[in-house]
């Protein structure tokens, strides 16, 4: 099935090696998905006006900068790209919500990991560490990050079907468990106007929260209206422009360990990832309680 | 008195050294430093050897344990000491879910708190949890003693059989078949001499007993909504 | 039937919906407000290895001499990751089934049989018992939710660990034993009270899912030496991704029991309703072990209504590695004899119906703890029953794959089978007889 990660960086003076400790987070993971992993990290911030996408391309060495002038032109404004992997970083004026919909028409064979102001989102086919040089996550900084470790369960294993599922700007989600209604979950959410990328359950999940905050929400209550509504077991981790939040359903089978400094606040599937982290020895450790929100929030969020 | 450096050694290691020992080893001695969230450390241990793990060890942490007598000055990870068959295994800091999960003997004393599901399907092991214990703990619990200093959570001895429970502390919730019984002398008497065994101190007398109604036994339609 | 009622009456007629089973269900439930419970596994007429058929020998196509030009039958299992894989002279082996749902007699006649035979037995939800560890030469140990009697010492003396996510009856079930057979020796080996309708619980205690079964897996060796296979056993639901989970969680081997597998005691709704027949299951297994590189070097054993050599073949023409036998080993030892259908119709049953195995009133002495009925099973006897059963299994085995011109019976393959039905083609994955046509992939 999967490990889940996440961390978040109270200490600003830890910032510049978030990377390097969610790299070893999510190796610690490795046994519990050896398939593929993905991150999301939430830093370089972007001004209110302006947006970030995560764009994927299965290709190495797309076309991105063609892509990003033709963009451009589009919204009338500048497009920053940066090329990781096989992601591009696209930095636009503008709602990201125009740019999603330039790019579902101009360039359906695209797909946008993430987006928001603060959010990149990077997934890939491969070992935890290896996805984690791929894209240098050792060296990127930031306020607070989520990561997935994927073994394969009811979906093919290709990227389409990593963690994080994207659902809104800013937002995302990690699972690991296994959903039982998703199925009739999608359908309705379908009827509700979302559209769906892959038949994965975790999607379902993210796009249900989605749904629930968009509909006015608070992050607290928009969780606990899913232990309601989801069924099946599992432990979510949600990123958020703020930080970060987690829920087991209430039946908690799925593992989840919380750590706490002075420093920093971190969540994972098992100790091992946590243990390495600075001050790990000394830090509150407790396991998160069935049917309960958890959510840290960053002070000054972009 | 030996030490394993996990840094530096595999468990595989580990536990290879710990499991040869013979009963007559006077090897007695063990400190394990680094676990570092590593899983099955001291697992399978069969002779009275007395092994320290300094740090927060993974799941499965003297697993199937017989006769040693395993320290963790930490915390532990998922189902320390399941199976164990005789033997002490004594948590200093919080044990995760499924904790003494279907021991068949022997003591398992948690400190701190112990998660959900503490002492699952027990078959005789003595667990005491001087904080709390998570819900559904004592689950299908056949025989052997539950002593909890602190609170218990829902659905506390879901399906028990003929496992006793003492709780000092507030109970969430009582499972399927799971009623509050007469605390008499002879309880507090047995309970007294677990805690001193246990070297926890409490009043037994402030503790109350709760066990199987035994309504389950013998399927009986009136009782289909317990299933 | 017509011509003997008066004119205007028409013949009664049943209804296919309303059948008798139907209507005699709804009067029971309705007279103890309790679902049936029973043992045996699916009997409703699903598509099954009949519907399969072999090609044998043609001008393309040269067969083996039948007696002097060899087939072997030896199979390793849990060559992946242990020091001593388990060699059997057979690809059958005989399935996990407890004692407390068999006697004594009959675990310790399953042992000498299968001993006889050079293959192995596997313990039930129950532990090990000195009996089957005595009599049998290689035992395959269960690690099941319940964990009754489990202990390392049984561990560490048994050949490989099997540990069992689900069976193919009741993918998802507990099982029930009712009263009856919880006998004093039951009752002490499980910890329960003598004489309760015991409750097993359907998950495992200490994990839950492919990724913790991983660390679980690795605890069972840590604790064994690394030296012993480990067997996952999955009833027949998702096999692709059940099979691709299990080796990604680290197993040697995957055992896989479609719906037709016996019971001890379950629920009839899940017997019926619940879980693949083991013929539509046994291709994405391989498929998935396929798709991993593994075919062969994790095994797979499937099981679940397996009576003839036919069928042995069949399993493995299909790419298993071998199958697991349960209740034919149990009619092999005597179970619903004809000879004693007086008896089974004196307890509501007849000889070739009885799977009231729950009751312990089994007249064979094999489904019971009955002291009285238990000593009418002579272990010994019973013991060389197996041993002619399976040898025959064997032979019949061989004889097809000589046929279809192998020298060893794991050469079969499916592009040896045709279908009869379109319904099985799909299933099996091969082409329907006489046709090129395998619906759903071409």
């Amino acid at each position: 099935m999967c490990g889940i990660v996440g961390l978040y960086l109270k200490n600003p003076a830890m910032r510049d090696r978030l990377g390097h400790h969610l790299e070893h987070m999510l190796i610690g993971m490795t046994e519990r998905g050896p398939d593929s992993a993905g991150i999301a990290v939430y830093h370089r911030p972007v001004g209110k006006d302006r947006g970030k996408l995560t764009l994927f391309h299965p290709e190495t060495n797309y076309h991105w900068r063609e892509i990003g002038g033709a963009l451009s032109e589009a919204l009338h404004g500048e497009v920053d790209i940066e090329v990781k992997g096989n992601h591009a970083v696209m930095t636009i004026a503008g709602s990201t919500e125009d740019a999603r919909t330039w790019l579902k028409a101009n360039h359906p064979e695209v797909r946008i990991m993430g987006y928001g102001r603060v959010m990149e989102v990077y997934k890939d086919m491969g070992l935890p560490a290896d996805v984690a040089r791929r894209y240098d996550l050792a060296h990127m900084e930031g306020t607070h990050a989520i990561g997935h470790t994927r073994m394969a369960t009811e979906s093919a294993v290709t990227t389409e079907h990593s963690h994080p599922f994207t659902a809104d700007n800013d937002m995302c989600l990690v699972h690991n468990g296994s959903l039982s209604n998703h199925n009739n979950l999608r359908k309705w959410l379908r009827k509700q106007g979302h559209e769906f990328e892959t038949d994965n359950d975790s999607e379902v999940a993210a796009r249900y929260f989605a749904h629930r905050l968009a509909e006015g929400a608070s992050l607290e209550e928009a969780l606990r209206a899913g232990l309601k509504d989801l069924d099946g077991f599992y432990t979510f981790t949600m990123g958020t422009r703020g930080g970060f939040a987690v829920l087991r359903d209430e039946f908690a089978c799925k593992p989840a360990v919380l750590a706490e400094t002075d420093d920093w606040v971190a969540m994972a599937s098992e100790y091992r990832s946590i243990a390495g982290l600075p001050g790990a020895d000394d830090a509150k450790v407790w396991e998160p309680a069935p049917a309960v929100v958890y959510t840290w929030e960053v002070a000054e969020a972009a | 008195m030996n030490t394993v450096d996990l840094a530096q050694t595999g468990v595989r290691e580990l536990n290879a050294q710990l499991q040869g020992l013979k009963e007559d080893t006077n090897e007695r001695l063990w400190q394990v430093l680094n676990p570092k969230g590593a899983h099955a450390i001291a697992a399978g241990l069969m002779v009275p050897i007395e092994v320290h793990i300094e740090g927060h060890p993974g799941y499965y942490c003297a697993g199937m344990n017989k006769n040693a007598t395993i320290i963790v000055n930490g915390h532990c990870g998922n189902g320390v000491a399941e199976n164990m068959m005789s033997g002490v295994v004594r948590i200093k800091g919080n044990a995760s879910a499924a904790a003494g999960a279907t021991g068949r003997g022997g003591l398992l004393v948690i400190e701190g708190d112990a998660g959900l599901r503490c002492g699952i399907s027990m078959k005789g092991i003595d667990i005491v949890v001087g904080g709390t214990v998570g819900h559904m703990s004592a689950f299908m619990a056949q025989s052997g003693a539950l002593a909890v200093c602190g609170d218990a959570g829902s659905s506390l001895g879901d399906s028990i059989y003929e496992a006793r429970l003492y709780v000092q502390g507030k109970i969430e919730s009582l499972g399927s078949d799971c009623v509050e019984k007469e605390m008499t002398t002879h309880h507090v008497n047995k309970l007294a001499k677990l805690l001193e065994r246990a070297q926890i101190r409490a009043d037994a007398r402030k503790f109350r007993r709760y066990g199987s109604a035994r309504r389950l036994y013998n399927f009986h339609v009136d009782n289909v909504d317990a299933y | 039937m017509t011509g003997s009622f008066p004119p205007g009456h028409t013949p009664p007629r049943r209804s296919a919906t309303f059948d008798e089973y139907a209507i005699a269900e709804i009067h029971r439930a309705a007279a103890t407000g309790i679902y049936d419970i029973r043992g045996f596994g699916a009997k409703r007429k699903v598509p099954h290895f009949d519907d399969l058929l072999f090609l044998g020998a043609s001008v393309s196509r040269y067969p083996l001499e039948g007696y002097r030009e060899k087939c072997a039958t030896d199979v390793l299992l849990g060559t992946r990751f242990a020091k001593k894989p388990i060699q059997l002279k057979i690809p059958v082996t005989i399935a996990g089934m407890s004692f407390g749902a068999l006697s004594g007699a009959a675990k310790e006649a399953l042992g000498r049989g299968a001993t006889a035979a050079g293959t192995s037995t596997t313990t039930g939800d129950g532990g090990m018992t000195e009996e089957e560890r005595k009599a049998s030469h290689i035992l395959v140990y269960q690690l099941l939710p319940s964990r009754y009697g489990m202990n390392p010492d049984d561990l560490r003396r048994c050949d490989a660990i099997e540990v069992v996510v689900g069976q193919g009856a009741k993918p998802g079930g507990g099982g029930m034993l009712l009263g009856q057979k919880i006998t004093e020796r039951v009752a002490g080996m499980r910890n329960l009270p003598v004489g309760i309708d015991q409750r097993s619980a359907c998950r495992h205690p200490d994990w839950t899912g492919p990724d913790d079964l991983t660390i679980k897996i690795q605890e069972l060796r840590e604790i064994t030496g690394w030296e012993k296979p480990i067997y996952v056993k999955v009833g027949a639901t998702r096999p692709y991704f059940d099979v691709a989970l299990a080796v990604k969680a680290g197993a040697d081997v995957v055992v896989l029991d479609g719906m037709q597998g016996g019971t001890a005691a379950t629920q009839e709704v899940f017997i019926e309703h619940v879980g693949l027949p083991t013929l539509a299951a046994i291709r994405p297994a391989v498929q998935a072990l396929q798709d991993l590189d593994m075919h062969r070097k994790v095994q797979l054993i499937v099981s679940g209504g397996i009576r003839n050599g036919a069928d042995v073949a069949k399993v493995l023409a299909l790419g298993a590695d071998a199958v697991a036998i349960g209740t034919a080993a149990l009619i092999a030892l005597g179970d619903n004899d004809p000879k004693l259908d007086e008896e089974y119709r004196k307890i509501g049953s007849a000889a070739g119906c009885y799977d009231d195995w729950h009751e312990g009133r089994d007249p064979a002495g094999i489904t019971t703890q009955d002291p009285e009925l238990s000593k009418r099973l002579d272990p010994v006897k019973a013991a060389k029953r197996l041993q002619n059963y399976l040898a025959v299994l064997t032979m019949e085995t061989q004889i097809i794959a000589r046929a279809c011109g192998k020298s060893h019976v794991l050469n079969l393959e499916p592009e040896d089978l045709v279908a009869l039905t379109v319904e099985a083609a799909a299933m099996a994955g091969v082409p329907l007889a006489g046709t090129n046509w395998i619906p759903g992939r071409m």
